[in-house]
């Protein structure tokens, strides 16, 4: 091959080292990775400590602390002039707190005529037992005179107590939680009475002043309203108008206005969408406060950018020789469009639906401003009702003092987050089965 | 009859006029000659006759109709008090509102004063501002009466024109009817609408926060508001009357930049050198774990972010400075530090993802120049990737900083409501979009100075945000095209 | 077009009859092997480089002519999955070895690139980037003069001397490449590695550039990769020819030209293949 004897031609001799501060620039150049890695460790740390606390708060929200007690439908203590048959309203108004009381009475095996025992007792179960025990009377009258073993929830202070959530080393002065009840309570769980079970309510009730009876159930169910509303408007509109400038639009000022206004409303605070649903569609259009068709209508106009941005990325990745091929058999463009385009960048037009959506369920300041906000305790029949959104029935409750809606509120995130991650996961697993390579 | 029952009976004559046109295509088709467009485009054709010029006469007749009505009812409240008020007449349009809501028979002959009809109102959930008169109650009647009958009037004048639009499609319906080439047309029309809603909900947010303002300046001098040192907006109780309070936005304009700034020190320096580290040292392996892991910080909400600051981040600092002071704390629970803090780490993912496309599209070029002059990776990185990506990173940080003005949930929570102005960072100091949130949360009556202020704020916060997202999209579609 | 060729090839070579008389070995390859991951992209390259001679490395594309290059001075390294096998000498020094640093090895081994890759800084800085970042320079003086003599070197101190600050990516191809040319030489190096310094220029830049070239091979080794046959033989006293990851041959110039030893680089020299 080559001439090997060239081999034997002398070496250059090296010249004289150069001394080009090797050793420093190496220190800086570790230094310098050690920054990325402070940073990206920075970020880490931070989100690790943010869910650490959040679920370390919030766990123990799903779990409830109930007491299950034989209560007698006493008639002499709720009817004692029994006038039931002419007055139904006695049963409406009769005192059920003491039907309640009295069979904590009898199963704790308290003196029932010893006044500070018994004031002892106030407290001790949540006030939800008196309308609880109503409507089951009310629903069946039958129930008078029987004894019935119902579960009835523990108040928000013995909970927390059962929980371990309150400082006993406290002097027994300046605690919600008196001795005696601890006490008591522990007596009931030795006998399996007290017990922390799931707490359903959480995800069925709605806002209530008392926190053992407070959930995220009229919250999600608003939130599902205005999520469906969203999904529409956003998607449909989003869709057609990505269409539209992605395979029709000719070029000119008015496609160049569409796309700055497209790009702008991206980054437009989300606030700002909130004071246009509050004058357009609240005080211009008439549309009724706190419902979930204004909120859903303002996070549809907040998500559309999102969408047509990744619309046209769908469709963009669509390659010609498709839409050739259509022609070619004497499609129209707008059958080309919609039976071959379409379908193919369905998959990808989804993962930024999801993705706006997931954005759109955690967006919280425009709804504050359309009034959803309001207290809201029951479930919202139709998109017109007052409604409240999961994130903003956390936001209530984190204007709450007591301990037990921290507790609601950080178990109603861990909710919320789990939705988004569900959505979020839904979203990576569509791109990665129906991602396309050309 | 209520705008959408006729919008439904209008839907129901269309999709009639789809079903009848479709079936007569297929009657004609004898199959001699070649239809030009299938059955259903007929049928399509057809029902867009019928819902498109009713709908159209639906719209135009609600908001004619809805014109006329405020003006009767301006001309009826100058008549009354021989002045032009907006607010007067908004009020009496919230009043007829409220009495529509009540039971019949208030609901058309309710009692002739203010003070006996606000409990029934309050009964139905209606707040009214207090100082609706009664003269305005006839007024509000009368114009209810009007409304139901302009009401009628529009929904039976849309059916007709329904029926005759369908009735004429169907009728049109022939073989060599291009049918489709019409329906594509409508098609295309319906794409190039929707594409226009951008431009109007931009229109939209201009014009309505633009007419509050003028209101709100109409009461408070534009002066005292750009330039005012004290916001103290005194929401007036009822009776109070006089003082209306001062409306200055200097102080929520610093806390505002403040609490952006400091944000942007977290923000900035992690986002830029995590996105460093992912794009030019990280191997694929930490990538694949550790992008995801950043881009979750993306995905919490905000609201989750400023309840951590609350509940978490604020009590701690606050007690860590009471332990480094030996006693009281220095740093306040809700505090510009923390929420400052807690908002930088929210931008980190938008720097770091932002500053990634910027800095991998310097190209490869530029790297290989600088290493084959035996540079090492954080001198080619320091001295030729950042200072070639600058353009780009000052874009990105603009758009952050736009984020970071914008930004509510989490200043809510943790920045505090006093409009302080206070060069300390561990005091507390308030913001724009708290102070939007608070004016318009609550019972509120909307036409006072209070309530308006909050949109004199918002188009603030638009325009400012607005110019900075404009810059910050050209430089770094500049910044792009240097490279492409 | 191919008795042009050959003849305009002749008359190059003729021209540039040099005898390397006291020639020495530079850097040396022996049995240097490429991977890119599983691919195979250089076998067994056995090779000379002499001091002060240009030499030119020529091949149809792929062949690994530009692998050979890169791994020269190491720049292979910034490619994920590329491994070198075998040894590449410098001065006798294994350059692969633990004991050499890539960034020291990079500074005696300079690089000029396919396509002009001026740093978006002032021309001044363009040049100033090696001594600065190496510390060849005491004081603004010194680094003044290094600037203006590399620039001189480079033949490009004429047209900019009255431009120092202005942007280097302003220049013209041919006026950036010959910065390239400024900005490796600026840092002294002993060897400089050019990957098709000329494919990006226009004619007339190209021969500013190969003067260029014959200029400095005076007080540098260099070793070019050069698409064009022309090329090698006006500038180069050595060419190795490379195909399909081999190296085919390597001799003289006016031989490989005239008289090679193996039918391929007869036929890729005459313009059968390539």
């Amino acid at each position: 091959m080559t001439d090997i004897t060239a081999s034997s031609l002398p070496v250059a001799a090296p010249p004289a080292r150069r001394d080009i501060g090797l050793k420093k620039r190496y220190a800086a150049e570790a230094r310098f990775r050690m920054y990325g890695i402070a940073a990206i460790t920075f970020g880490l740390v931070f989100l690790a400590i943010m869910l650490g606390t959040i679920i370390s708060k919030g766990h123990t929200a799903f779990w409830q602390t109930t007491v299950t007690l034989p209560v007698t439908f006493d008639p002499t203590l709720i009817d004692p002039q029994n006038k039931r048959e002419s007055d139904p309203s006695v049963l409406i108004k009769a005192n059920y707190d003491k039907l309640a009381q009295q069979a904590l009475i009898s199963k704790l095996g308290i003196d029932a005529k010893s006044k500070p025992e018994v004031a002892k007792l106030k407290g001790f179960l949540s006030d939800s037992a008196r309308i609880q025990l109503r409507d089951m009377l009310v629903a069946n009258p039958a129930l008078m005179g029987q004894t019935v073993t119902v579960p009835i929830l523990a108040s928000a202070n013995i909970d927390s107590a059962f929980k371990g959530q309150v400082d006993l080393t406290v002097p027994e002065a300046r605690r919600k939680v008196k001795d005696q009840q601890i006490t008591w309570m522990n007596q009931l769980a030795a006998e399996g009475t007290l017990a922390e079970k799931f707490n359903t309510g959480l995800f069925t009730y709605g806002a209530s002043s008392r926190p053992e009876t407070s959930g995220v159930g009229v919250a999600i169910v608003g939130s599902l309203y205005m999520m469906a509303i969203v999904l529409v408007l956003a998607l449909l509109v989003g869709v057609a108008a990505s269409i539209y400038l992605e395979e029709f639009a000719a070029k000119n000022r008015l496609t160049d206005l569409i796309e700055v206004n497209i790009n702008n409303l991206a980054a437009v605070p989300s606030i700002v969408f909130g004071l246009l649903g509050l004058a357009v569609f609240i005080n211009f259009l008439g549309m009724p406060r706190s419902a979930a068709i204004v909120g859903g209508i303002t996070l549809s106009l907040m998500t559309l950018p999102t969408i047509i941005i990744a619309t046209r990325a769908a469709l963009a990745a669509v390659p010609p020789s498709i839409r050739q091929a259509a022609l070619g058999l004497g499609a129209s463009k707008m059958q080309m469009v919609f039976h071959h385009v379409l379908p193919l960048a369905m998959p990808g037009i989804l993962t930024g639906t999801i993705i706006g959506l997931a954005r759109a369920l955690g967006e919280t300041a425009p709804l504050l401003l359309i009034g959803m906000v309001a207290f809201v305790a029951n479930y919202p029949a139709t998109p017109f009702d007052p409604a409240t959104a999961l994130p903003v029935q956390i936001y209530m409750w984190a204007n709450e003092a007591e301990r037990a809606f921290v507790e609601r509120m950080s178990g109603a995130i861990i909710i919320l987050l789990v939705f988004l991650m569900a959505m979020n996961l839904t979203a990576i697993v569509l791109r990665r089965k129906f991602e396309r390579r050309w | 009859m209520s705008g959408l029952t006729a919008f439904l009976f209008v839907l129901v004559v269309g999709l009639i006029a789809f079903f009848a046109g479709a079936a007569r295509a297929r009657a004609l088709d004898d199959g001699k000659i070649k239809a030009h467009s299938r059955p259903q485009y007929h049928g399509a054709w057809a029902m867009l006759l019928a819902v498109l010029p009713a709908l159209g006469f639906l719209i135009v007749w609600s908001f004619g109709s809805g014109a006329y009505l405020n003006k009767q009812i301006d001309e009826r409240v100058i008549a009354q008090t021989s002045e032009k008020s907006a607010v007067s007449d908004t009020l009496v349009r919230s009043l007829a509102d409220g009495i529509k809501r009540l039971d019949a028979p208030a609901n058309t002959n309710p009692p002739a004063t203010m003070s006996e009809l606000m409990p029934l109102l309050a009964g139905k959930g209606v707040t009214l501002a207090p100082d609706t008169q009664d003269y305005m109650i006839p007024i509000a009647l009368d114009a209810n009466s009007m409304a139901s009958r302009f009401g009628w009037l529009g929904g039976l004048g849309a059916l007709a024109l329904a029926v005759l639009g369908a009735l004429y499609g169907i009728r049109q319906v022939a073989v060599r009817e291009r049918a489709r080439h019409k329906v594509e047309r409508v098609m295309l029309g319906t794409l190039f609408s929707a594409s226009t809603i951008a431009i109007l909900t931009t229109v939209g947010i201009v014009l309505s926060m633009l007419f509050q303002t003028i209101a709100f300046f109409s009461e408070v001098s534009p002066w005292s508001f750009f330039f005012g040192t004290v916001w103290d907006p005194r929401f007036a109780a009822a009776g109070s009357g006089g003082s209306q309070g001062q409306f200055g936005l200097i102080p929520l304009l610093a806390g505002t930049l403040y609490i952006a700034l400091v944000a942007l020190l977290v923000a900035v320096p992690v986002g830029l050198m995590s996105a460093v580290y992912m794009a030019e040292y990280a191997s694929r392996n930490v990538r694949s774990i550790v992008k995801p892991a950043l881009e979750l910080l993306a995905g919490i909400p905000t609201i989750v972010y400023g309840i951590f600051a609350l509940v978490t981040l604020g009590p701690w600092l606050r007690d860590i400075s009471a332990v480094l002071a030996g006693g009281s704390p220095f740093i306040q629970a809700q505090s510009i530090l923390t929420a400052g803090l807690v908002m930088g780490v929210m931008l980190i993912p938008v720097v770091s993802s932002l500053s990634d496309d910027i800095i991998t599209a310097v190209p490869q070029a530029m790297r290989d120049g600088s290493l084959g002059l035996g540079a090492t990776r954080s001198e080619t990185i320091r001295r030729v990737i950042l200072p070639a990506a600058l353009p780009g990173i000052v874009g990105a940080i603009l758009l952050t900083a736009s984020r970071a003005i914008g930004e509510t949930m989490i200043v809510v929570l943790a920045a505090g409501v006093a409009a302080n102005l206070t060069a300390n960072p561990f005091e507390a100091m308030t913001t724009i979009t708290v102070k939007i949130v608070n004016q318009l949360t609550g019972d509120l009556e909307f036409n006072s100075p209070q309530t308006l202020v909050a949109f004199a704020l918002g188009i603030t916060l638009f325009f400012v945000t607005l110019v900075m997202n404009i810059a910050a999209l050209a430089i770094v579609r500049k910044y792009r095209e240097q490279y492409e | 077009m191919n008795v042009m060729n050959e003849q305009k090839i002749e008359e190059a070579v003729k021209a540039r009859m040099t005898a390397g008389t006291n020639e020495v070995i530079k850097m040396r390859g022996d049995k240097v092997t490429v991977h890119y991951g599983e691919k195979q992209a250089l076998f067994d390259v056995d090779i000379l480089i002499r001091e002060n001679q240009v030499t030119a490395l020529i091949g149809p594309s792929g062949c690994g002519k530009s692998t050979f290059l890169r791994s020269l001075n190491r720049m292979n390294d910034t490619i994920a999955g590329c491994r070198v096998g075998g040894k590449i000498t410098l001065d006798n020094e294994d350059i692969y070895d633990r004991a050499i640093d890539v960034v020291e090895l990079r500074a005696r081994v300079g690089m000029v690139f396919q396509k002009p890759n001026p740093f978006p800084k002032s021309i001044y800085e363009n040049v100033a980037y090696g001594p600065r970042i190496h510390g060849l320079t005491r004081s603004k003086a010194d680094l003044d003069e290094v600037v203006e003599k590399s620039l001189q070197k480079a033949a490009l101190w004429n047209e900019v001397k009255d431009r120092l600050h202005d942007a280097g990516t302003g220049l013209s191809g041919g006026q950036q490449q010959r910065l390239c040319i400024a900005r490796a030489i600026a840092v002294s190096p002993e060897v400089i590695l050019m990957d098709e310094p000329c494919s990006a220029l226009d004619p007339i830049a190209t021969a500013r550039v190969e003067e260029l070239i014959d200029e400095l091979k005076q007080n540098y080794t260099i070793v070019i990769v050069t698409h064009s046959m022309q090329q090698a033989a006006r500038v180069s006293q050595r060419t190795a020819m490379f195909h399909l990851g081999y190296l085919v041959e390597e001799g003289p110039t006016e031989k490989m030209f005239t008289n090679p030893d193996e039918k391929r680089t007869q036929d890729y020299i005459t313009g059968r293949f390539g």
